[in-house]
């Protein structure tokens, strides 16, 4: 069977795990403790350090927006939520993102991006390049992540916002960050 | 075949409720709720269609000292099938899903849904991984789902098959900040409440 190779190839492994052990080590300074997400490999690391930590919990969902009503219903019950995913669920979230905003909740997720830079597959590109406005056209603050140096102190930031000022926000992941997948055929 | 009336349902069920947090779905489920009473542990979605059982899954996690309800009706709980593969997953043990299956859409006109056609939730949620499943259609089966809802150490799951009957709607608040503040207030005290 033929599959996508799932490598990095414009940045090495250490850089992606820099940046994931930077947005772990601040989900643990933040309190935040309930994580969700619908895999993307961009957030590999991230979700490993989250999976291998007792403290944490996690939770695999079947689709994005699932995980809005998830982090609502921490909300409700005092914990700090955030989802993980990929541009192309963007779209899925429209209509949920409707909860946090009209119930004055926090909502924080970070994207990591297909579909603008160095794109192998065309079916990634619709959603990749109107996740921005589509997440600005449903009340959520988007943030860019375009360097390694940037992911800290914007993740921070997006955390207060959201938690403190109880703001919807958005952290994309540009692909230029996470590395542009490619594909060969036989590929495995 | 009969089938139960949903207040009377819900009414019995939430009897000596005690400290229970109840999320209902969008619509009838919400009138449903508002006919009980109107209780600061109370959580009605008026949108978000397919997201109750998911709102009750995070409650469920931050709260594991209280029981959780999420009643919630057939067409809302179709939109949202995926989650409770997602919830089974977790196994909450303090989180119950309650479905007032009328088999329509009831706040749109009454048009069927798959319920009516070909799906038997209780089947998918069993397929799902959740271990105590049951379809109630009886009334002298609320009795043991409402000692159940109180004191199973379980993930569960009920479908009840109510009537279609259109009631008087009774309305709870809908504004989402007052009831989000009136939970969590109720859950962490107003100081936490208002905090992030």
């Amino acid at each position: 069977m033929r599959r996508a190779n799932d490598s990095f190839t414009s940045h090495p492994e250490e850089q992606a795990q820099e940046w994931a052990q930077s947005v772990y080590e601040l989900f643990k300074a933040q309190h935040v403790e309930l994580i969700s997400f619908v895999p993307d490999s961009g957030h590999k690391r991230l979700i490993t350090y989250c999976q291998s930590d007792p403290a944490l919990r996690t939770v695999t969902l079947t689709t994005e927006e699932e995980g809005i009503a998830l982090a609502a219903g921490a909300f409700l019950g005092g914990k700090r939520s955030v989802l993980l995913m990929q541009s192309s669920g963007v779209g899925n979230c429209i209509n949920m993102l409707s909860l946090p905003r009209v119930c004055n909740m926090p909502f924080l997720t970070l994207v990591t991006m297909r579909g603008e830079w160095g794109e192998f597959n065309p079916w990634q590109v619709p959603m990749g390049q109107s996740a921005s406005m589509v997440l600005e056209a449903s009340g959520v603050i988007v943030r860019r992540v375009d360097s390694v140096e940037e992911v800290y102190p914007t993740v921070e930031a997006a955390i207060m916002l959201a938690f403190q000022s109880r703001c919807r926000i958005a952290v994309l992941f540009s692909q230029k960050l996470i590395g542009s997948k490619h594909f060969t055929e036989g590929d495995r | 075949m009969s089938m139960l009336n949903r207040r009377d349902a819900l009414r019995t069920l939430l009897t000596e409720r005690e400290k229970m947090i109840v999320v209902s779905g969008l619509g009838s489920t919400a009138y449903d709720l508002a006919s009980c009473g109107n209780d600061p542990l109370d959580f009605p979605l008026w949108g978000a269609m397919g997201g109750a059982a998911m709102v009750g899954l995070g409650l469920a996690l931050a709260q594991p000292e209280y029981r959780v309800l999420v009643v919630t009706g057939d067409g809302e709980m179709l939109m949202g099938l995926g989650s409770l593969a997602t919830i089974a997953a977790q196994r909450p043990r303090n989180l119950r899903i309650v479905v007032m299956d009328n088999e329509r859409f009831g706040e749109t006109g009454q048009q069927q849904t798959h319920t009516a056609m070909s799906t038997d939730l209780a089947t998918v949620a069993a397929g799902c991984g959740f271990q105590h499943v049951r379809t109630i259609r009886e009334p002298g089966e609320l009795e043991p789902l409402r000692m159940d809802l109180h004191a199973l150490d379980d993930l569960l799951f009920a479908v009840l098959k109510v009537s279609p009957e259109e009631l008087p709607r009774v309305l709870p608040p809908r504004d989402g900040a007052y009831l989000t503040h009136r939970l969590r207030a109720e859950l962490l005290g107003t100081e936490r409440a208002l905090a992030g």
